[in-house]
């Protein structure tokens, strides 16, 4: 019963922020409340006894992923737009609703066929689910990891040079910074008020 | 004991309030963050199946799944700099050449 309880909880609050971040105007408004999603979906993997994973999700997603967006969204500065849904978006939201509908049709219908795995939760409780995961990990899935490892590295250079382009390099002796453009810059727009 | 059909119905809620993010949303970093909210409903279902299924398996895959969205955030937040340079625009449907 408490589980249930804390699953409604967890699961309604984690749907009450995606509502709130896909609605809400504010982009700064709808990150904050996406970080409210991901952190409680962090206790629906608790619930899953998934304890690293809730601890990865919120370290990945609501540290480092939700981080980087409220910085490129702080970097933008965006003014409040009027019109902040497209023309089509009564259309978009027939298809979400379609969507819905036959998957939670589908989902109803859904029976565990196989006769289970040695992971049962007394045994994962027993080794500790992060070295459960780690086993995993290093033995039947290494393969897999050293090419998550080359998937990040391709994203950072890929990253670098893309977001890295077309900014000139300072000129100037040795590279370094014109101070007295940047100071003329200043000016004029202290100017300006 | 929470049936597993719970953890798919929320799974499938988020799933559908992330697409229709992406359809109707103009702006692009909403879109993206979106598309994080479509990958955390998949994660949701894999740890879901690979919990009533007793292995590890799906939770591996959240694994992959988190390496692959940071590699996305990375690589879809420098494309969205990078056009905004050239555009200074965000809005997905002012957003309509090829070539410039």
């Amino acid at each position: 019963m408490t589980a249930q309880l804390l699953f409604f909880y967890f699961g309604g609050m984690a749907v009450a922020g995606a509502v709130v971040a896909v609605f809400t105007p504010n982009l700064v408004y709808s990150a904050l409340s996406l970080l409210m999603t991901f952190i409680h979906i962090a206790g629906i993997y608790i619930l899953l006894n998934a304890e690293f994973i809730a601890a990865v999700q919120i370290i990945v997603y609501a540290g480092a992923i939700l981080v980087t967006y409220v910085f490129v969204l702080m970097l933008f500065n965006p003014e409040q737009e009027k019109r902040y849904f497209h023309k089509q978006y009564k259309i978009g939201a027939f298809l979400g609703a379609v969507v819905l509908f036959l998957m939670v049709f589908a989902g109803f219908k859904t029976e565990i066929l196989s006769k289970g795995g040695p992971f049962t939760v007394e045994y994962v409780e027993e080794i500790g689910h992060t070295r459960a995961i780690g086993n995993a990990l290093f033995t039947d899935f290494i393969f897999p990891f050293e090419i998550a490892s080359f998937i990040l590295l391709v994203a950072m250079f890929g990253a670098i040079i893309l977001a890295g382009r077309g900014i000139k390099k300072p000129k100037g002796p040795g590279g370094r910074v014109d101070l007295s453009s940047r100071r003329k810059a200043k000016e004029a727009i202290v100017g300006e008020r | 004991m929470i049936p597993l059909e719970w953890y798919i119905t929320l799974g499938f809620f988020l799933f559908s309030i992330g697409v229709i993010g992406v359809l109707i949303r103009r702006n692009i970093i909403m879109v993206l963050l979106s598309i994080e909210l479509i990958l955390n409903s998949a994660n949701i279902t894999f740890v879901a199946y690979s919990n009533f299924h007793q292995t590890i398996t799906g939770q591996m895959m959240v694994f992959f799944i988190l390496t692959m969205a940071a590699a996305e955030v990375a690589l879809g937040l420098a494309l969205v700099i990078a056009l905004y340079r050239v555009k200074s625009t965000l809005n997905v449907d002012e957003i309509n050449l090829l070539k410039w």
